[in-house]
């Protein structure tokens, strides 16, 4: 167990039943982060965040400090667009968020206009989120009557307009190209790369920073008690506090804040402080460490630490935060076939592997399901997995616009080859396959990982 | 290729496709690249000329940048140097496998009954990529299907693939963005809005684009099979565009026209008029035997008996005659039945009373003598347009895609001068609206004169920066309204080079060959080949023994002079002025007093029911030859069906009927007929038999032809792919076609002198006997009026009428095109909402509309393209016609509307 007495960073608010409002959050400390960046100028903020090391906490993991800098210089309008269109199955820590403390999110949407130079933001609510929407609406008419967002924000000569938009419902929204299309008013389809980055194209064809939620609203605390506080906590790459989110069978499924990069995925689920261990006392089957884009882990994961590189290592991802917990009673092809479904469904068609491929897969796990699989059909969900995601790689090697394809195929490789037998058990015949499949975390249990 | 000098300054990068080495411009796609080393990549969604989206994933190959080989899409990665692509890697293979086997699954297998199959990319590309099996077991996507989505065309959901050219054909080229993708994922499709058909005019494009057969044109559904089909290449007559396009057949009956990428002209794009028109010559109605008339009825007649008939009525024009003979029309004929027409007429008949433009034309001089601008010229880097012009997208719809390109990718700056909104007013930098015939005043005040303190709408300071700072400025030119005089554009184009010295011309007349016609001279005071009758008179007279006296009149003052009894016979050359002149009393009366009225043409109308002779000719697709576009880029049309019954070519009707009345027009093939207008027709020397054949297989023979063009008539046509980074700023080919007039003038002069030398030059034929003894006569060329249009004055109640057209309207042809006749409208008038309220009158008012010439009740629309002070009126549609109200000898027209009780 690795559970450290880090303080909370961005969750303090969360078990205050007016947490949300403007005059609780001034009282615990609210605006002071931005009261501290402007008494400095905008490059030192810049500095302070890249400081703190803040990877970006949407699912990609880059660093934010750096993402700012690929603004071209000299190029005005600057867009920021807070991504809070939150879909993955399984994450709904900016939710919390939005809906608990929305000022601290807007300050940190402020410090960010700051530091980069941005005139306008616009704030993409995923569409379901009705509560996030209406306390993120109240605290924008707070905030503007209040004086902290607008002209001269807080007598300084630095000015910010924040737009609410609310989305449409597409999964893919979240890819941050797609966002912006959708944003504009077009249908939310990801944008061809290269540009790879919005930061040079974005929005209105303009340089376009798009960041979390749970990103901005570190940016707070980061302000007021500096980069290097932040820093100090998490291990490796990963610092400061992270927000995961666990779900599925355990006791006490929720948004947990710990220490990044220190705490183990073993503490998340079966501390008595955070998961509370798996439901009913059975045994752990496998859990999805970062959304339902992840490759699976299994209990030789358990003990690896809650840090971006040694999960990619060990052949998964962080992702999104979401960790769900599957236990020895859940049936992984109906698993796998309700979180293919969901890619299928939320494919937004615009390339073939994809569009065709996600609902071909689906297609072929129902029949499967149903009792009407062959077993010729097992080889063939790889086969198809690798026409959409060659190789079958972990990272994967994308030759879909975006990684929304190849997310459908992690499950499939996770649960087919760690699971075979269940597989077989229902077509009644064996998985026969050459296609050669690369990545760490698939197939059988290997010890060596355990080891570690 | 005119431009090929400006091909060598390009860049180039070497790679590496297949093990072997390549060239490519810089900034070329691997797609492209790979297509001029001869390696294809299969493909659904990129298209040459639309924006790649890599949708498909079709075109995955391994490309290798250094770091390693990698499957990425070759119609988005850009060359570079040292590149390695390899199309034939295993992985690649896989990936086509599974592009193919994906884009299978839902796709119904009916190939058997689709008009696609034979000729469909998917099928192709799946024989020779594909799997060959599917491992697909379960149910397949289903729609309703097909559904319309256009009066044309019809959608077949199942089969889509989704490439997005449809629908970026509509949204980014056309402007159209009727049809669009809806729903998500597995279920998306292509459709339109509810209430919001995909009313293009370039609808048939995305048929022809379609990879698949989910978009099939209503005309052609279910009527061929490819390899039943017989295609030529030819160009297309609907207008003077001159788009390049195949014509396809099936037993003798025409049953097609797809576009042709023609570089210079049409880039593979047709309107839905030139596409889908070609079914009115299979109309029953379709003149198939010659008709006399006695009395009343006409009756069928023998071509002996007609032409006889016809003989006998131009006959007294050899006896001192000739000016009481006329010829109307003649833009619809290649330029071989031109010249023969123009030979016969002024050559035999000495009459000069010949007019191919019904009072809706540009006089040549303004359409020959200023320096002409191409299509290329315009639609190049950088440039500016000046448009004084009609409506492109209603009259000559192509140049509307392509000055749209020219605007959106090319940074062309347009500034309009026209009396309502166009189709181009949303793209012009500075849009200028100008009161009916009173474009000069607005060009004197661009060109930096004095407006006389007239107010206009727009903002013409700004109109004139654009154009001062233009570096190549060209005119299109053509009839804003034919409710205003020629003579007012002509001031306007006067007062304009004053202004603007350097500028070229585009001039927009929208009939088929009209500017094949005028160079042939069937035009009052020129001879073939841009001369005038003085100048070309000894040299004509030596090859064809006769030329008219002086110059006749045009079409006002033919039908005039025949309204007052001083034309004996009429001939019209499809010509139908009761329908189509823009004075339908002036016309009316003129046919019912014309003693004779003899007409060659296709499909009954309103005139032909009043000749007394009608000779039935062979319609487009039934008549080889050439036919000048409006750049002056000569393009062969290709005859691909017989003419229909007893029809015949229009240049042998006029052979027929020179041998009647014992002369020998000594014209016996499309060829020989080429060799003489060559020969005789100066603008026209050089251009050869054998340059006009290779030509063909190019871009056509620009006019004058130059050392650049013959240079490059060698090997095959240019493939789009490999010459798009050329629609440059140096692509403006005006100058050298300036230049190359001018040598050719030189040239010319040697040749004469060298010929001149050759004294006993005999069995050369009458022709090369004048060419002996005679220089070719000068080019002619534009002066400006020296006096202006006087324009009377309008008074509070008066508004001034403009008559414009739109592509589908009563004309002959769209009536007996059973696929254009019911997207005509109905009249109407349309008045600024100002106007409509200060008349006091609602939306849907019923009103009397007159003018000093006659009345009609229509209804009154608002219509905010119509300044406040104008009325708009289309000409041509069903209910009303303008041309009740118009005086063809008024510079403008002003009408009052009284509320109809």
């Amino acid at each position: 167990m690795t559970i450290t007495d880090a303080k909370p960073i961005v969750s303090t608010r969360w078990a205050l039943d007016d947490g949300h409002t403007l005059d609780r959050y001034l009282t615990t400390g609210g605006y002071e982060g931005l009261r501290a960046a402007l008494r400095r100028p905008p490059g030192q903020v810049v500095e302070e965040v890249k400081a703190a090391s803040l990877l970006g906490r949407g699912g990609a993991g880059f660093p934010a400090g750096v993402k700012w800098g690929f603004c071209p210089p000299g190029v005005f309008p600057r867009y920021l667009v807070v991504n809070g269109d939150e879909s993955e199955p399984g994450t709904y820590k900016d939710r919390i968020l939005m809906e608990r403390d929305p000022h601290q999110l807007i300050e940190g949407v402020l410090i960010a206009c700051y530091a980069v130079g941005l005139a306008q933001a616009f704030l993409y609510v995923r569409g379901e989120m009705a509560l996030a929407q209406e306390r993120i609406a109240t605290a924008l008419n707070e905030a503007y009557a209040a004086g902290y967002i607008g002209r001269n924000i807080l007598g300084s000569d630095f000015s910010v307009d924040v737009v609410l938009h609310w989305g449409a419902g597409a999964y893919i929204v979240g890819e941050e190209t797609a966002l912006i299309e959708s944003l504009e008013g077009s249908r939310g389809m990801p944008r061809l790369k290269p540009p790879y980055f919005p930061a040079a194209i974005g929005l209105y064809g303009q340089p376009t920073i798009v960041n979390n939620v749970e990103t901005l609203s570190n940016l707070p605390w980061i302000l007021s008690n500096g980069g290097a506080a932040f820093g100090a906590l998490g291990a490796e790459t990963s610092r400061g506090t992270r927000l995961f989110a666990v779900s599925g069978h355990v006791k006490k499924p929720g948004v947990f804040e710990v220490e990044f990069g220190v705490t183990t995925f073993r503490d998340l689920i079966e501390s008595q402080l955070y998961g509370g261990g798996i439901r009913g006392g059975k045994d752990l089957k496998a859990f999805i460490p970062g959304g339902a884009s992840a490759p699976w882990f299994y209990e030789e994961h358990l003990d690896l630490p809650l840090e971006a590189g040694a999960v990619g290592k060990a052949g998964s991802m962080l992702g999104s935060g979401a960790v769900v917990v599957m236990d020895s009673d859940t049936d992984v092809v109906k698993a796998c076939h309700r979180l293919v479904r969901f890619f299928s469904r939320e494919s937004c068609g615009k390339c073939t592997p994809c569009r065709e491929g996600t609902g071909w897969l689906e297609k072929i796990l129902r029949r499967i399901i149903e009792g009407q699989g062959r077993p010729s059909d097992l080889a063939m969900l790889l086969d198809v997995s690798d026409n959409i995601s060659p190789g079958i790689a972990w990272p994967p090697r994308q030759t879909t616009i975006c990684p929304l394809g190849p997310s459908a195929v992690s499950p499939i490789a996770s649960a087919l080859l760690r699971f075979r037998e269940e597989f077989e058990a229902y077509v009644g015949g064996a998985l026969e396959s050459s296609v050669e499949v690369r990545g760490a975390a698939y197939g059988p249990k290997r010890v060596e990982v355990a080891a570690t | 290729m005119t431009d090929v000098k400006r091909e060598v300054a390009v860049d180039t990068v070497s790679l590496t496709v297949n093990g072997a080495a390549v060239e490519a411009h810089k900034g070329q796609l691997v797609i492209d690249a790979a297509d001029n080393a001869g390696i294809h990549i299969p493909r659904f969604c990129y298209h040459p000329r639309m924006k790649s989206v890599g949708m498909c994933r079709m075109c995955i190959v391994d490309i290798d940048t250094g770091r390693g080989p990698a499957l990425q899409p070759a119609c988005m990665i850009p060359v570079a140097d040292g590149m390695v692509v390899d199309t034939l890697s295993e992985s690649t293979k896989k990936a086509q496998d599974g592009v193919l086997e994906f884009l299978l699954i839902n796709h119904p297998l009916d190939c058997p009954v689709c008009d696609k199959g034979g000729e469909c990319p998917l099928q192709d590309n799946a024989y020779a990529f594909g799997p060959g099996e599917s491992r697909f077991v379960e149910e397949k996507r289903h729609f309703e299907k097909p559904i319309p989505v256009s009066d044309l065309v019809l959608l077949d959901r199942e089969r889509c693939i989704l490439c997005d050219r449809c629908t970026r054909f509509a949204r980014d080229v056309a402007g159209d963005a009727f049809i669009v993708f809806q729903e998500r994922g597995g279920q998306t499709e292509v459709n339109t809005f509810p209430e919001h058909p995909f009313a293009s005019y370039f609808s048939g494009n995305t048929v022809q684009i379609c990879p698949v057969g989910a978009l099939t044109a209503g005309p052609y559904r279910f009527r061929a099979r490819p390899w039943d089909v017989e295609k030529d290449e030819s160009t297309c007559t609907s207008c003077s565009f001159g788009c390049r396009i195949t014509v396809e057949a099936s037993r003798d009956e025409v049953i097609r026209r797809q576009g042709v990428d023609l570089d210079p002209v049409n880039w593979g794009w047709m309107c839905d008029k030139g596409r889908f028109d070609f079914d009115a010559m299979n109309a029953s109605e379709r003149l198939r035997t010659p008709l006399v008339r006695d009395g009343a009825a006409a009756r069928e007649a023998t071509w002996s008996e007609a032409i006889g008939r016809a003989a006998d009525a131009l006959r007294p024009a050899l006896d001192g005659g000739a000016d009481r003979v006329a010829v109307l029309g003649g833009a619809r004929l290649t330029n071989e039945a031109a010249y023969t027409w123009a030979k016969l007429a002024k050559g035999v008949l000495g009459t000069d009373n010949v007019d191919c433009q019904l009072a809706d034309g540009l006089p040549p001089e303004v359409v020959f003598g200023l320096p002409r601008a191409t299509i290329d010229d315009a639609c190049a880097d950088g440039g500016t347009v000046l448009l004084l012009a009609p409506d492109i997208k209603e009259e000559v719809p192509v140049l509307f895609l392509r000055l749209r390109d020219a605007v959106l990718a090319h940074g062309v700056k347009v500034v309009e001068l026209t009396p309502q909104s166009t189709s181009m007013t949303p793209l012009a930098a500075a849009s200028l609206r100008y009161r009916p015939g009173e474009a000069a005043v607005v060009a004197r005040l661009l060109g930096g004169g004095d407006g006389g303190g007239l107010s206009i709408d727009g903002d013409v300071s700004a109109a004139r920066e654009l154009l001062r700072g233009a570096t190549r400025l060209t005119i299109v030119l053509g009839r804003p309204s034919i409710g205003e005089s020629a003579a007012t554009i002509v001031d306007a184009v006067g007062a304009l080079l004053g202004g603007f010295p350097d500028a070229h011309v585009l001039t927009v007349l929208r009939r088929a060959n009209v500017h094949g016609a005028l160079d042939m001279g069937l035009t009052p005071g020129l001879l073939p080949g841009h001369v005038t009758i003085d100048a070309g008179r000894d040299w004509f007279t030596e090859a064809w023994g006769r030329v008219p006296a002086a110059t006749g009149l045009d079409a006002t003052g033919i039908l005039a002079a025949a309204a007052e009894g001083k034309i004996d016979t009429l001939v019209l050359l499809g010509a139908d002025p009761i329908a189509d002149f823009p004075d339908h009393q002036l016309a009316r009366t003129a046919l019912d007093t014309v003693g004779t009225v003899i007409a060659v043409d296709v499909l009954p109308n309103a005139s032909t029911a009043l000749a007394h002779v009608v000779l039935p000719a062979a319609g487009p697709s039934e008549e080889a030859g050439t036919t000048t576009n409006l750049e002056g880029r000569v393009l062969t049309v290709a005859q691909k069906v017989t003419p229909a019954g007893t029809a015949r070519a229009d240049w042998h009707i006029a052979a027929e009927l020179a041998f009647r009345l014992g002369h020998d027009l000594g014209l016996e093939s499309i060829g020989g007929i080429w060799d003489e207008i060559e020969r005789l027709a100066p603008s026209y020397a050089g251009l050869t038999v054998d340059i006009v054949r290779r030509a063909a297989d190019r871009d056509g023979a620009l006019m004058p032809i130059d050392e650049a063009q013959l240079a490059e008539l060698d090997g095959a046509r240019v493939t789009i792919a490999s010459q798009r980074h050329r629609v440059d700023a140096g692509s403006a080919t005006a100058a050298n076609r300036a230049a190359a007039a001018e040598s050719q003038e030189e040239r010319q002069a040697d040749e004469l002198a060298a010929e001149a030398e050759q004294s006993d030059d005999e069995g050369k034929g009458v022709a090369r006997g004048a060419s002996t003894s005679q220089a070719r006569p000068p080019l002619l060329s534009f002066a400006p009026p020296a006096t202006a249009t006087e324009l009377p004055a309008v008074d509070a109640y008066g508004l001034r009428l403009v008559v414009s057209r739109t592509l589908y309207d009563n004309g002959t042809l769209n009536q007996h095109s059973p696929s254009i006749a019911g997207l005509a409208r109905v009249a109407c008038l349309r008045l600024n909402p100002a106007d409509l309220a200060r008349l006091g009158l609602d939306a849907t008012a019923t009103v009397e509309v007159s003018s000093v010439r006659g009345s009609l009740t229509l209804d009154a629309v608002a219509d905010d393209r119509i300044p406040p002070g104008s009325a708009g009126i289309y000409t041509n549609h069903e209910g009303a016609d303008p041309a009740d109200l118009l005086d063809v000898h008024a510079p403008v027209t002003t009408i009052h509307i009284g509320t109809k009780s």
